[in-house]
């Protein structure tokens, strides 16, 4: 049997921790802020913690993906395919390090306190400014959607890669085998 | 992304591509596009999209609007208001019912507004509109506590949701400019618990100004204290100057004008007095009035003692989020906080990003009262 050639997993356990994490925060996010109803206090007092959570292990992900490089694609792979690829990848780095940005500048705008559990409290990230609370309240929607939008063409295309093409794109995240590339 | 894109990438006996017309491949496709669908489909499910009759904020916004229009910039209701400053000296005795820090013995800086209900900007103050308080209590060191307090016995309703539909059925005819009572008199019947609490609205002794007022927190909260024994608590501000005279009510802006005077010759003074309840009171509905034999603590006293326009005052760019409260302080079942901590949200969303237009309540005209 061929080994399969995998992502690091680490960089296996953060993604798919990650992705749990950041589809439910878009679908917390998205109800909390169309409801009136009691849930939206427990809700809004969990979206912070995991946001900034989320925060943090972006980081350790960008890290563990600059010092551990990815598996290569699959050799005859077309260009445009590798381009949407990295592309779509960079996109989603950046917003799982812009929307907990966001969201907590937002609040530093607003003066609420950024609240994480019980006692515990961010400090401001930027001054006090309604305007740019405005501004920022109706960004963290905006790119919630663009994240989200981005999430359902990743989903599409790893789907195709591991029921239709089958070119170990697919395995190299969500294979459970051991392979070759296995480090940290 | 520096690694060569070669070498081999075969999973584990799976052959290559198949062809994209092959039955199996068209299911699978199929398959993909459901697996797609759904999350989209579950994600407008959770925005509210797919749920016309859900209550959102947006939905509560247009409540509130179709009562008193929309208003560029202004709160979107408690719009007629002005900023007070002053502070908050803890007596030390709601120290043993919480740890919060505005309860140790310590002065905190407070930034408040006083308002009348309702979200026209513009209205003219009369004896019996609805007068708010609003504090923003911020300890030396320690976290700061937030509250927006009317002075009537009750709330109006249970729920947002009833809320929203007292506001529906309340909202002025085109015609008349004045509440349908074909409208108003079937809510009512329908609403008994609402019909009940407007009675006792109806029957409050009204002060004759802001500085005379008794501001109520209507909801139910709990004080947690450094042990952990949580108590159910309501409270309220009451004044410490007695009423003026009666006297003239008339002008657009009396009340503000009142109280632009008062502060402007010394500063005004409540007590917040801690309604402790039993075990038996109702928390989670803020139309029911608690029994008035309960014991009192006399957490402190609030003096304010300066006025600023909201035009560049400092709670203007605020919001008085009942949820914004410091650890020693917790929601009860009461479901309304959580309600306005999602309006006020939107609220202070909307006017912030809005061009607003000069308040009622001017720079000039507090300047006009301030003291020399
Ligand atoms: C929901 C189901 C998901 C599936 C089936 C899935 C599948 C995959 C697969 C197969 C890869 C490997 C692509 C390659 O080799 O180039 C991958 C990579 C990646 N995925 Fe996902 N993914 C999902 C959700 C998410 C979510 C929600 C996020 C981000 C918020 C995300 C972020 C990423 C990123 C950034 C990469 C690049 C590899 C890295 O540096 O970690 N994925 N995903
Ligand atoms: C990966 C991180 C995050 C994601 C995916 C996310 C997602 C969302 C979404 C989808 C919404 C609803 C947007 C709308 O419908 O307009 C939302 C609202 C919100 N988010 Fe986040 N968020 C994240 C991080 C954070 C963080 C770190 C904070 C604060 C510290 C935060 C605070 C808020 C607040 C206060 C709201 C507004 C609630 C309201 O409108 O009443 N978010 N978020
Ligand atoms: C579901 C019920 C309620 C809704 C939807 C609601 C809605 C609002 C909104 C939208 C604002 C403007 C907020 C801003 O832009 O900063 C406001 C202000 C205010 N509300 Fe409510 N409210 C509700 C219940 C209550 C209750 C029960 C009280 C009193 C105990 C109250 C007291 C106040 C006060 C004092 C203000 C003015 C705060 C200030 O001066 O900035 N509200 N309300």
């Amino acid at each position: 049997m061929n080994p399969v050639v995998r992502f690091s997993a680490l960089a296996r356990v953060l993604h798919w921790l990650m992705a749990a994490m950041v589809l439910g925060m878009l679908f917390v996010g998205v109800f909390m802020a169309a409801t009136e109803g009691p849930a939206y206090a427990r809700l809004v007092a969990l979206h912070r913690p995991m946001g900034v959570a989320i925060l943090l292990l972006a980081c350790v992900r960008l890290a563990n993906r600059l010092l551990v490089p990815p598996p290569p694609l699959p050799a005859g792979m077309p260009r445009v395919q590798r381009i949407a690829a990295l592309g779509s990848h960079i996109m989603l780095y950046a917003l799982m390090f812009a929307m907990p940005l966001v969201g907590w500048g937002m609040l530093s705008a607003g003066a609420y306190p950024v609240v994480l559990w019980g006692p515990v409290r961010l400090p401001p990230i930027l001054p006090h400014d309604p305007a740019l609370f405005a501004a920022l309240r109706h960004l963290h929607g905006w790119l919630a959607f663009t994240l989200f939008g981005v999430i359902v063409i990743h989903l599409g295309a790893a789907l195709l890669h591991g029921l239709i093409l089958r070119d170990g794109v697919f395995a190299a995240m969500a294979s459970w085998r051991r392979g070759r590339r296995d480090g940290i | 992304m520096t690694e060569p894109r070669s070498g081999p990438r075969k999973e584990g006996g799976a052959s290559g591509p198949a062809s994209l017309f092959d039955p199996g491949t068209l299911l699978r496709l199929g398959a993909i596009g459901l697996v797609m669908m759904g999350v989209v489909t579950a994600f407008a499910w959770s925005a509210g999209w797919l749920s016309p009759r859900r209550l959102t904020q947006a939905r509560m916004m247009d409540a509130l609007a179709a009562v008193d229009g929309v208003h560029p910039g202004f709160r979107r209701n408690h719009a007629k208001g002005v900023c007070v400053a002053g502070w908050f000296e803890s007596s030390g005795q709601a120290a043993s019912l919480s740890k919060a820090a505005v309860f140790r013995p310590v002065r905190s800086a407070v930034i408040g507004r006083f308002a009348l209900a309702g979200g026209m900007p513009f209205q003219a103050d009369a004896p019996a509109k609805v007068r708010s308080m609003a504090l923003r209590i911020m300890p030396p060191d320690g976290a700061e506590w937030r509250m927006g307090i009317n002075d009537i016995p009750v709330f109006v309703a249970r729920t947002a949701r009833e809320f929203r539909d007292l506001l529906l059925a309340t909202r002025p005819d085109p015609a008349t400019g004045k509440p349908d009572p074909a409208r108003v008199g079937p809510f009512l019947a329908g609403h008994p618990d609402v019909a009940r609490a407007l009675a006792l609205v109806g029957a409050r002794p009204i002060s004759p100004g802001f500085g005379d007022d008794t501001y109520r927190s209507l909801d139910a909260f709990r004080f947690i204290n450094a042990d952990g024994v949580s108590t159910p608590v309501r409270w309220e501000m009451a004044p410490m100057q007695p009423g003026g005279p009666a006297g003239a009510v008339t002008g657009q802006d009396y009340l503000f004008d009142d109280l632009l005077t008062a502060l402007g010759r010394h500063p005004l003074s409540w007590r917040l007095m801690v309604t402790i309840g039993a075990p038996s009171d109702p928390t989670a509905d803020p139309t029911l009035p608690w029994p008035a034999d309960r014991r009192q603590v006399e957490a402190g006293t609030l003096t304010l003692d300066v006025a600023q326009s909201e035009d560049g005052g400092l709670c203007t760019g605020i919001t008085y989020d009942p949820l914004v409260l410091p650890p020693g302080i917790a929601p009860s079942d009461d479901p309304i906080p959580a309600a306005r901590s999602a309006a006020y949200m939107r609220s202070f969303t909307l006017r912030a990003g809005e061009v607003k237009l000069p308040s009622a309540i001017t720079p000039a005209m507090i300047a006009a009262k301030e003291r020399p």
